[in-house]
């Protein structure tokens, strides 16, 4: 399992600030935490990045790679922006990861710098429609992709099959969807598909206090379903193993003797399951 | 071998609530989907409240205004007559006035109003208030507490004013509406706020928000839905409670019931067009599960309660 860090995103304020000061120091720091706590790769997420986004790209690699030893996921929609990544990119410690391509005609450039820069790629199964309504959409989706990808020159080794997470707050009925969807695309090649999710989303509109909780259970099924990479905080992934056995355990009928954990998963589980409605207050039900 | 009619049964069952106390009405109660009386047990029919505002209804189409022109301007005098003439079997008092862009009447004349209507009637009363989230948290304690013991519902508590609603309405032995806006979850976690708090759940009403027909109906009637297979199937009884669809205050506001015909020939007889449109949404809305409705043309009412008869 590949845990690309998430931490370095313009979301986060102290991130943003950083960014548009050019202070190394937050970054470098975020970036060493996550590759100690277990990440291989590491994520630049500069967001559309419209003005002086090539610049703001070059820096990220540069500044995250001076301290880690680990190999970048850019991402972020700036065609432009990724290719001034990936150029001084430094693949000694591993190949780029393009962030991402998918079945928009505005993301089919982002093939291209694949191909031309030797690196790898995220084909994130969504048109230029709507949201997929579900696994079958996804899969349909991803033949696309992966066709296209085999027109511009991209190896299908070289594809992360992202099925795209989504709230579960509001679309809850999508979690066992993407979870199909991860078997699917397992299945569509030999050797099988690579696959990748932003694990977060999930949990994304929910309490602060049950974000984590969503988080791991969840990744936990993901990975039982062939899941191949996650872009997610590397120490909430590393509790998740953690509590591997547990949710095993569970997952397959068997009591544990924690209770109280017990009661955590089992809810959790229900509601990732769609087998109870989600509410912030689940976990109190 | 003969054939047998498949049928689907459900673990969950919908909680009954009784309102009123001289005269009383029931609904909720079954363990079906909505009419489905062949696979289990519907107890009750739908309650049909007619709505009486606390001031002259202006902003009324005319096809349902002048159905009240010589009550409406006194709230005592219209509820009478709903309840006398057209034989309410409940009505639903919205104390419109005490919105801060209306006449932003206190909470004090809001009481004395519900005290003269309930003095009036001896069907079940619904006690609305203006929907503003502030005002509503002082003018639907003041009125819970007037009528007090008389088995009303309150309405609507909403995420930013539940807590004083709730309050007041179980410490005068209410029965309570919780709004939220037209989505599952959220609706789902006001109802557990509100139990949280020591509410019985067995005496919540939940409204999802109530949309009229060519105007998101299809948003309400999926939200619905799927609240009352969450009750069913799922035996969540946090969505057990009835849900109520606030019908006339949203149909009688969009063009379709108040266009002209000399504006919009194509589109036929005005008062016609208008009362179908709020029968044609209510009924959907009962199919999606709605046990309390809220509407006010009389022609409507009933052409809704014919409706009800065919499928009980």
């Amino acid at each position: 399992m590949l845990i690309i860090g998430e931490k370095l995103s313009i979301i986060a304020k102290r991130v943003r600030e950083a960014m548009m000061k050019r202070d190394k120091g937050p970054i470098q720091e975020i970036a060493t935490r996550q590759w100690k706590e277990g990440s291989g790769m590491i994520d630049a997420n500069i967001g559309p990045a419209e003005d002086g986004g090539e610049e703001l790209m070059e820096w990220m690699v540069t500044t995250i790679q001076e301290v880690v030893p680990l190999p970048i996921c850019l991402d972020t929609t700036n065609y432009k922006a990724i290719e001034a990544g990936l150029k001084v990119h430094n693949n000694e410690w591993g190949r780029p990861l393009i962030n991402s391509t998918s079945n928009d005609p505005e993301r089919f450039p982002m093939l291209e710098l694949a191909a031309k820069y030797n690196s790898q790629i995220i084909g994130l199964t969504v048109g230029k429609g709507g949201l997929p309504a579900d696994a079958e959409e996804r899969a349909a989706i991803a033949a696309e992709i992966m066709a296209r990808a085999m027109e511009y020159g991209v190896p299908l080794e070289d594809i992360f099959l992202d099925p795209l997470v989504l709230q579960i707050a509001t679309s809850q009925d999508h979690a066992m969807k993407v979870i199909d969807a991860i078997k699917m695309f397992k299945e569509m090649n030999e050797p099988p598909m690579k696959t990748v999710v932003g694990l977060s989303n999930i949990s994304n509109g929910c309490p602060k206090h049950i974000r984590p909780i969503l988080n791991k259970y969840y990744f936990i099924m993901l990975m039982n379903a062939g899941l191949d990479a996650a872009i997610a905080d590397a120490h909430e992934m590393a509790e998740a193993m953690q509590e591997k056995q547990l949710v095993d355990d569970i997952l397959a009928g068997k009591k544990i003797e924690d209770a109280e954990k017990m009661k955590v998963i089992q809810k959790t589980l229900d509601v990732i399951m769609n087998k109870t409605l989600y509410a912030h207050s689940y976990l109190e039900m | 071998m003969a054939f047998a009619i498949p049928k689907e049964t459900f673990s969950g069952k919908v909680f009954e609530v009784t309102i009123g106390t001289d005269r009383t009405a029931v609904f909720g109660g079954e363990n079906v989907l909505p009419f489905h009386a062949f696979e289990g047990s519907v107890p009750h029919r739908p309650v049909i409240a007619y709505e009486v505002q606390d001031i002259v209804p202006d902003d009324w189409p005319e096809t349902v205004k002048k159905v009240y022109e010589s009550v409406s301007g006194d709230p005592v005098t219209w509820a009478k007559y709903c309840q006398d003439t057209l034989n309410a079997k409940a009505i639903a008092l919205r104390l419109l006035s005490t919105h801060p862009d209306r006449e932003n009447r206190s909470p004090e004349d809001a009481a004395k109003t519900v005290k003269d209507v309930l003095a009036a009637i001896n069907v079940p009363l619904i006690i609305l208030g203006s929907n503003h989230v502030e005002k509503d948290s002082s003018v639907l304690v003041a009125v819970s507490e007037a009528a007090k013991d008389k088995n009303c519902i309150i309405g609507k508590a909403q995420e930013g004013n539940y807590k004083t609603i709730a309050a007041a309405a179980m410490a005068n032995n209410h029965k309570l509406i919780a709004m939220s806006e037209l989505d599952i979850n959220l609706s789902k976690q006001l109802n557990i706020l509100i139990t949280q708090m020591g509410f019985d759940k067995e005496k919540l009403i939940t409204d999802p928000m109530c949309s009229a027909l060519g105007y998101g109906l299809e948003y309400t009637y999926s939200v619905m839905e799927r609240i009352r297979l969450a009750a069913l199937t799922q035996n969540d009884a946090t969505m057990q409670p009835p849900m109520l669809a606030d019908v006339g205050m949203y149909v009688w506001k969009i063009k379709e019931t108040q266009a002209s015909e000399s504006e919009l020939p194509l589109w036929g007889s005005l008062a016609e067009r208008g009362i179908t449109w709020e029968a044609t949404t209510a009924a959907s809305l009962l199919m999606s599960g709605a046990e309390l409705l809220i509407m006010r043309h009389p022609e409507a009412v009933k052409a809704v309660e014919k409706f009800i008869d065919e499928l009980m």
